[in-house]
């Protein structure tokens, strides 16, 4: 595939410019890492601060009296807890459970509703989202091209992101978010994110990107020693897996539901929405099998597909499999049978044709220190 | 661009072989070790183990790939470099010196002959960059 092929967010010239090494993502045109490597942008980011381009996800508007009955129709947690000014975690589902995208639900006010999905699913979820509108009145909008997301991450982020703003970033708690500027950039300031730290993501018109990009590697010392470094989509990954937060189309997916991936807590069953019923059907079942977190004990690693035996028998497979920089070990996500789903059991992960031991260890592998 | 040494003969798989007598060492080029990112991980075979030409005797992973490592020559493991369990870093940092990976005692010590010098390695990443 040529490069005029790929889709390219308002920061590809920059990613060039940085060293980004560059690969087709889902279709997209994305840094794979920068000169720095992936070792180092994923430690720095555990140690002081990374800055992310997220630029390719997908944003939808959902506005109108029935902003919430909608999106609530939809997806599996509870819109109507959210507040003004809070956002969730959540899953599109189908009717039999299956995943058909996580996604972010932010709450501006009952009437207006601002969806984060992922950048190779956004078609997909944007037909299915407006298949399904039914009699509800809302007006829908997928304006992914309007927005940049840049996101800055780590235990400096609050303290470099302070320096651009006038928003008291520590009025914004977890899961929140604050319409303010940036750099004098109008600007939704969100805290959340996707490695296990502490960080914001930084939603803003998509002619800004640049401006926003250079302003906060500047105010985060890019280019001095120990300072914040861009990080790539490997770094994005193995800071991820770490922290054990799924990746679509490895721990979620059309053949997965969440309550197999851990994400029963997402679920809201007295709600109702497409799934529910498939959701609540497998509760009441049991789960047959469920994603568990493995570390080897042999040396190697296991990567996404390797199969996944115990006592000789094929019963699974990895989701996600990588060397964790920061641990300095080598982990990964698996399905295995729910009677084996137990925590000191060991399991043999097929290794290019190598049944290396492992064994079932408790989820996150890393858990950062609140302060 | 990539550092290739003028003193050693290239394969198309990016393995750099230098040979004395029959001996040959083994390591992977900096083009390779750059494509790869950082090492995280080295697989070697055992001293006396026997491979053809263009067997795979190992691999190197780093954090985001795994790449397997083919002999360009036939013959015996006759010393694998374990320092490297430790410090697979190297791989990265010096991949024409400490990061030398096995030796091998040729079967045929005139097999390297064939592979490729430094300028038809440099020439050949061109036209694979096309």
């Amino acid at each position: 595939m040529s490069d005029s092929n790929l889709k390219k967010t308002p920061l590809n010239e920059v990613h060039r410019k940085l060293g980004g090494k560059m690969v087709d993502f889902g279709g997209w045109d994305m840094p794979v890492q920068y000169s720095a490597g992936t070792m180092k942008e994923h430690l720095r980011t555990r140690e002081f601060a990374g800055l992310f381009d997220v630029s390719h996800m997908g944003e939808i508007h959902v506005d109108g009296r029935d902003a919430i009955p909608f999106v609530n129709s939809l997806t599996t947690n509870n819109v109507e807890k959210l507040v003004d000014g809070q956002a969730h975690y959540s899953a599109l589902t189908y009717e039999n459970g299956t995943v058909v995208d996580d996604l972010l639900i932010y709450r501006f006010n009952a009437e207006k509703l601002f969806l984060v999905v992922n950048a190779g699913t956004q078609d997909k979820d944007w037909e299915w989202i407006q298949s399904h509108r039914g009699n509800h009145d809302v007006d829908l909008r997928h304006a992914s091209v309007e927005y940049c997301q840049i996101a800055i991450q780590g235990p400096k982020a609050k303290g470099i992101l302070q320096t651009l703003t006038d928003t008291n970033l520590d009025e914004i708690k977890y899961y929140h978010f604050n319409n303010g500027e940036v750099d004098g950039v109008p600007s939704i300031i969100s805290r959340t994110g996707y490695t296990g730290e502490d960080g914001f993501e930084v939603y803003a018109d998509a002619d800004k990107a640049e401006q926003l990009w250079s302003a906060m590697l500047d105010a985060g010392e890019f280019g001095q020693e120990n300072g914040i470094l861009p990080c790539g989509l490997a770094a994005r990954n193995t800071l991820r897996l770490e922290s054990a937060m799924s990746l679509y189309g490895h721990e979620i997916s059309d053949t997965i539901t969440p309550l197999e991936a851990n994400l029963g807590w997402i679920c809201k069953l007295k709600t109702d929405f497409i799934g529910r019923d498939a959701l609540k059907r497998q509760k009441a079942e049991g789960l047959k099998r469920k994603l568990v977190g493995f570390e080897m004990t042999d040396r190697g690693i296991a990567r996404d597909d390797f199969d996944v035996y115990i006592n000789d028998e094929k019963v699974g497979s990895v989701t996600s499999g990588s060397h964790a920089p920061y641990l300095k070990k080598s982990i990964g996500l698996a399905f295995v049978p729910a009677e084996f789903a137990n925590i000191g059991q060991e399991i043999k992960i097929d290794v290019r044709g190598k049944h290396l031991a492992a064994e079932i260890v408790p989820t996150p592998f890393y858990k950062r220190e609140k302060n | 661009m990539s550092n290739i040494p003028n003193d050693l003969k290239y394969s198309k798989d990016h393995e750099w072989i230098s040979v004395k007598d029959d001996v040959a060492t083994i390591g992977i080029t900096d083009y390779a070790q750059d494509a790869l990112g950082d090492v995280v991980y080295i697989e070697l075979p055992s001293e006396g183990d026997n491979f053809s030409a263009h067997d795979a005797f190992g691999s190197v992973e780093s954090v985001k790939a795994v790449s397997e490592i083919f002999t360009p020559v036939a013959g015996e493991i006759v010393e694998s470099n374990e320092d490297l369990n430790d410090t697979p870093e190297v791989v990265n940092d010096d991949p024409y010196g400490d990061a030398w990976l096995v030796k091998i005692r040729m079967d045929n010590s005139g097999e390297a002959d064939a592979l490729l010098s430094a300028e038809e390695y440099a020439e050949f990443l061109e036209s694979e960059e096309e």
